[in-house]
């Protein structure tokens, strides 16, 4: 990987983050991240040849639940107080589908 | 009766059972300590006196029937503002959470309830738990308590600094990468990490799933030991969460004093570490050694390669986490947007504060095609090998000693404009949270400038009664506990 394809490009990863940014935000973000992508170039310094990646502390296997059983579950009226806007019953959001 | 809020609880529990006083004397004793020094100190972004003296009234009355629920019956616990308790507000210290109320109790929290404690506030911390300093949280900066021109440290800042301030005899933070133990040093107080899996993480805001713990902060070993040993245990709704048998951690503290073998990492005392806070740490192995404890110079070769590791993982499970805050079905919702994508976006960049911001885009770009292998992928591999250190070293010792943190509390503004250089004060902690280990802070010293310093046991995985007993040996034997900051 060539350095200059290691240099953040912000609109793109605020885009894929759903993350809007403003002009300012972008230009201190932007420094900011590739000072600290070039530190990370310090993960570069071993060999992980064989090494088993790690994504938790003890070893998870499936964890399945005893049966199917219904339980207790929030109330309309109780998930409806969360929703920044609701209406019959359903949250509203603006026009998914043209 | 003064003095009821910088108690410890056995001796509140003895008074409370003892009529000496009641719950809601000992409860309001500790709403007219906060209300003092609030002002000064700002630990809370919420409170509710009336609630919680209602609860200490119900506590008042178990006892008085003798249905007393224990230990914990009518003592304050106050709780860090990312775990949800029924009917108050959880914000995660974020304006994309204003105006929100849990509808359900955390695990812990139903725990705690179950203990008859008084469930108190919401405490201040960083965005998200993303910080070291709680200058990132929407509702203003915490002050330390023995200097309020200084940083609590962070996330967990206000559960510390409502320790030793007096504004709640124990507390509850989560730890994902130094979060309890930093600021437990910074603050002079207690405060520790368990194991990975053995409190649930059921009701705690997820920042990074595979590091997350919720953990106890105190003014003494035995009061973490019994607020830990009151959340333990296996739930169900935390696929992560271990069945492991229940432990007595304040009782193993009274058990004869076992002379463990204590493992002094060189790579810990090396470059960037603050000479007073070497001295301070070095006079407590020194004081270990003549008590009759073994110690073992060992070596944790990858430690220096925690700070990229952690800050690729933990950002990159971060930003999946927080995908959920998206405006939709609940948090802050921007009022500009037009269609869909907007309607996240907008809501998102409204939302979320500056930290958070630069937490997510670096997640999302460590996650992103093209970059994955080289960054994600890269740092799970030299993790395991982080791992593989502690494996050998425990095969030695029985505790690992290092400073909690390089440097004492800094000053408030200090450190805010240098990311990275915020980020390497995690440098002590972090690996921790990457192996799943438990590890508290003890303080173990103060600095000229009259600032605490802490010292870091950790354990083997499940090792909690050994950490507590080595960091209570040292407590009764040294003053420290009993220090409190002039407010």
């Amino acid at each position: 990987m060539s350095e200059s394809d290691k240099q953040i490009n912000i609109d793109y990863v605020a885009q894929l983050a759903r993350l809007e940014l403003s002009d300012d935000d972008k230009a201190k973000l932007s420094g900011q991240l590739n000072d600290i992508l070039q530190y990370f170039e310090k993960l570069n310094s071993v060999d992980v040849e064989g090494i088993e990646p790690m994504a938790h502390a003890h070893k998870v296997d499936n964890v399945w639940r005893e049966g199917d059983e219904p339980s207790a579950v929030f109330s309309k009226d109780v998930l409806k107080a969360m929703a920044p806007e609701s209406r019959e019953d359903q949250v509203v959001v603006p026009k998914v589908v043209e | 009766m003064s003095d009821l809020f910088y108690s410890d609880i056995s001796s509140l529990n003895q008074g409370l059972e003892s009529k000496a006083f009641s719950a809601v004397e000992l409860m309001q004793s500790v709403i007219d300590r906060t209300d003092a020094v609030e002002a000064k100190i700002n630990a809370f972004v919420d409170r509710d006196a009336a609630d919680a003296l209602k609860q200490a009234q119900a506590s008042d009355e178990r006892r008085a029937k003798g249905e007393s629920l224990g230990a914990f019956d009518g003592i304050p616990v106050g709780i860090k503002d990312i775990l949800a308790v029924k009917g108050q507000s959880l914000r995660c210290a974020s304006k994309m959470l204003d105006g929100y109320r849990s509808p359900y109790d955390a695990t812990c929290i139903t725990k705690l309830k179950e203990a008859g404690a008084v469930i108190w506030g919401r405490l201040n911390m960083d965005e998200f738990a993303m910080g070291s300093s709680t200058e990132n949280s929407a509702f203003g900066v915490t002050a330390n308590p023995w200097n309020l021109d200084y940083i609590p440290g962070g996330s967990s800042g206000g559960s510390a600094a409502a320790v030793s301030a007096g504004e709640a005899i124990v507390t509850l933070g989560t730890d994902t990468g130094g979060s309890i133990r930093q600021p437990a040093a910074f603050c002079g107080v207690v405060g520790m990490k368990p194991t990975y899996g053995l409190v649930s993480r059921y009701g705690l805001v997820a920042f990074a799933s595979s590091l997350d713990q919720v953990g106890p902060l105190s003014r003494n070993v035995k009061d973490s030991a019994l607020l830990l040993e009151a959340i333990t245990g296996h739930d169900p709704l935390d696929s992560t969460s271990l069945n492991q048998p229940k432990v007595s951690y304040s009782s193993a503290l009274d058990q004869p004093r076992k002379k463990m073998t204590l493992g002094v990492p060189k790579e810990f005392f090396q470059q960037g570490i603050d000479q007073e806070i070497k001295e301070a740490v070095e006079k407590a192995i020194d004081w270990y050694r003549s008590e009759g404890y073994a110690i073992e110079e060992i070596s944790l070769p990858h430690s220096e390669l925690c700070v990229p590791v952690y800050y690729i993982i933990a950002t990159a499970e971060a930003s999946s986490n927080l995908a959920r805050f998206d405006g939709v079905r609940y948090s802050h919702r921007s009022k500009d947007a037009e269609n869909i994508l907007e309607l996240f976006s907008k809501s998102r960049g409204e939302g979320f504060g500056e930290e958070v911001k630069r937490r997510i885009i670096l997640g999302t770009y460590v996650l992103s095609s093209g970059y994955y292998d080289a960054y994600y992928l890269r740092a799970q591999k030299v993790r395991s090998l982080i791992r593989q250190d502690f494996e050998q070293a425990f095969a030695k010792v029985d505790a690992i000693i290092t400073p909690t943190s390089p440097t004492p509390a800094f000053k408030l503004g200090e450190k805010n404009n240098d990311p990275l250089a915020m980020y390497l004060n995690d440098i002590y902690t972090i690996s921790v949270n990457l192996a799943g280990l438990p590890a508290l802070s003890l303080p173990v010293g103060m600095t000229q400038n009259n600032l605490p310093i802490g010292m870091q046991i950790i354990g083997k995985a499940f090792g909690e009664s050994d950490i507590l007993t080595v960091a209570h040996d040292f407590e009764i034997n040294h003053e420290y506990k009993n220090m409190r900051p002039t407010i």
